[in-house]
């Protein structure tokens, strides 16, 4: 197999040692089967043992290994070194802070994780005596958005989350319309209360970025503009007489 | 925490937006038409007076022209905010007062003809 | 171990012009001033018409022709269908999961059932204003 050499610019931050980040660059030979991921595993290997990333399944399920890649959010497990031009500039997910290297902080994303409420909220117990059973056109309403693998890379596209950090972003409203759209929930209005507050929906101005971006396919872009169509129902909603909040 | 206010702009700005999408490249041409001398049979002085006297004609009018000041209004809202215009509550108050304002117009016009 | 997160610094003001979507997306926001734009000239004519008297609206009427206005409108023309209608077009489906049984309809169904809308409301315009 034919071997290509790729020149990696890799951006790197020691917080102990460091006041901003720099560029470290890299010449690492590699096979044209190789994803980028396995570069950075080349380097950490023969190269520069003190470099720091995650990654952990290889195979685009875990979301961990999220990076820029020549300006573009992508898993670097899913990005191969064929596609990519000879000069790749490696840098951690935009829109978090460094951690360290290509480690970002992720502490903000995991808070509106919790906030949002991803479970199944009924006020009905479930039936006792058979299955709670679900249609296969009730699953198609949710299935896509259920795809999610938390990776982050549509808040590292997402520009209204990297002009206001309060927006709820992406991935987090994606995911509870998972929820809402699923036959078995009855937490809508709940979840609306605080998804459509004005840190929720209405801070997304449907560029579109998130969905282009999207390993999976989830299309959080969509869920967001459904999500803003149920908010703003559900607002006149709760204005009927006899209606609660 | 409760469903923000913006719930409503929102419903007028998509519903403003659908309008426009649709009907404002026709106005447009129309106006394109008129500019260039070639003013259609329907937009001289008795048809055009006549379609705006009617009930259809100020509903049709209003409806357009309300919904499409109002996508106008809340867009432009983000387009501050994009551009790093800082000051949302004050740009948000300024130009809905403008939609405010070309809806009453709209409205008083409309009813002023007979 | 002390840690010491770096935050990197975006632009307020100049954000979009680091990639071609987003320049896009703000070449889309600013078809408000277009539609601000006409909705405005639509309000003159209104109040033209309000003054009940074919004086006022012939006026309007010759007020706007103009070489300048030409020019105006045929690019307002163009830039409009391009970054509002069709994008519109092309994001409506994203916001209206039509399901028939197990099937969810195509996008490209929706896309194209606004399309013909358009083609039929514009027509219907012309047709009542007597362009043909």
């Amino acid at each position: 197999m034919s071997q290509r050499t790729l020149e990696l610019e890799v951006l790197r931050y020691d917080p102990e040692q460091d006041s901003e980040p720099h560029f470290q660059q890299y010449s690492v030979p590699c096979r044209e089967d190789w994803a980028i991921l396995d570069a950075l595993n080349y380097v950490k290997e023969n190269l520069d043992t003190t470099l720091s990333y995650r990654w952990s399944c290889h195979m685009m399920v875990c979301g961990s290994c999220g990076m820029m890649i020549n300006g573009e959010p992508v898993l670097t497990c899913k990005t191969f070194v064929r596609d990519l031009p000879d000069t790749v500039r490696v840098e951690p997910l935009a829109n978090f802070p460094i951690e360290r290297d290509l480690v970002v902080v992720l502490d903000d994303v995991m808070e509106k994780l919790q906030r949002a409420q991803l479970w199944i909220i009924r006020q009905d117990p479930p039936p006792v005596d058979h299955e709670f059973t679900q249609s296969r056109g009730a699953l198609q309403k949710f299935k896509q958005y259920t795809m999610c693998i938390n990776c982050m890379c549509c808040y590292a596209a997402c520009p209204q989350y990297a002009l206001d950090k309060e927006f709820i972003g992406p991935a987090v409203l994606a995911l509870a319309h998972r929820y809402n759209r699923d036959s078995r929930d009855q937490g809508q209005s709940e979840r609306l209360n605080t998804l459509a507050d004005h840190d929720g929906v209405w801070q997304c101005s449907f560029v579109g970025a998130c969905s282009e971006v999207c390993p999976k396919h989830v299309d959080p872009a969509a869920a967001i503009q459904q999500m803003k169509v149920d908010g703003a129902i559900e607002w006149w909603k709760q204005r009927l007489p006899g209606s609660k909040r | 925490m409760t469903i923000a206010r913006k719930a409503v702009v929102w419903g007028l700005f998509a519903a403003g937006g659908t309008v426009s999408a649709f009907l404002l490249p026709a106005v447009i041409a129309l106006f394109l038409l008129v500019a260039s001398g070639r003013v259609p049979p329907g937009l001289h002085y008795a048809s055009a007076h006549a379609f705006a006297a009617g009930v259809i004609g100020k509903a049709f009018l209003f409806v357009v022209i309300s919904l499409a000041l109002w996508h106008a209004a809340h867009r432009l809202r983000v387009v501050f905010h994009d551009f790093g215009v800082r000051l949302d509550k004050t740009v948000a108050r300024a130009v809905y007062a403008v939609a405010a304002i070309g809806t009453l117009l709209t409205a008083f016009y409309l009813y002023s003809i007979h | 171990m002390s840690r010491q997160p770096y935050v990197r610094p975006v632009s307020r003001t100049t954000w979009y012009m680091r990639h071609g979507r987003y320049r896009r997306y703000m070449l889309r926001e600013v078809t408000c001033l277009l539609v601000a734009f006409y909705t405005g000239l639509m309000i003159w004519g209104l109040a033209a018409l309000a003054g009940d008297s074919p004086v006022g609206w012939e006026r309007f009427l010759a007020a706007q022709q103009n070489p300048v206005m030409i020019a105006v409108h045929a690019s307002a023309l163009i830039y409009y269908l391009v970054y509002m209608t069709f994008d519109w077009f092309k994001l409506a489906p994203k916001a209206m999961a039509v399901q028939v049984g197990e099937r969810v309809l195509p996008d490209r169904a929706i896309v194209f059932g606004h399309y013909a809308a358009w083609v039929v409301l514009t027509l219907l315009v012309f047709w009542l204003t007597g362009v043909f």
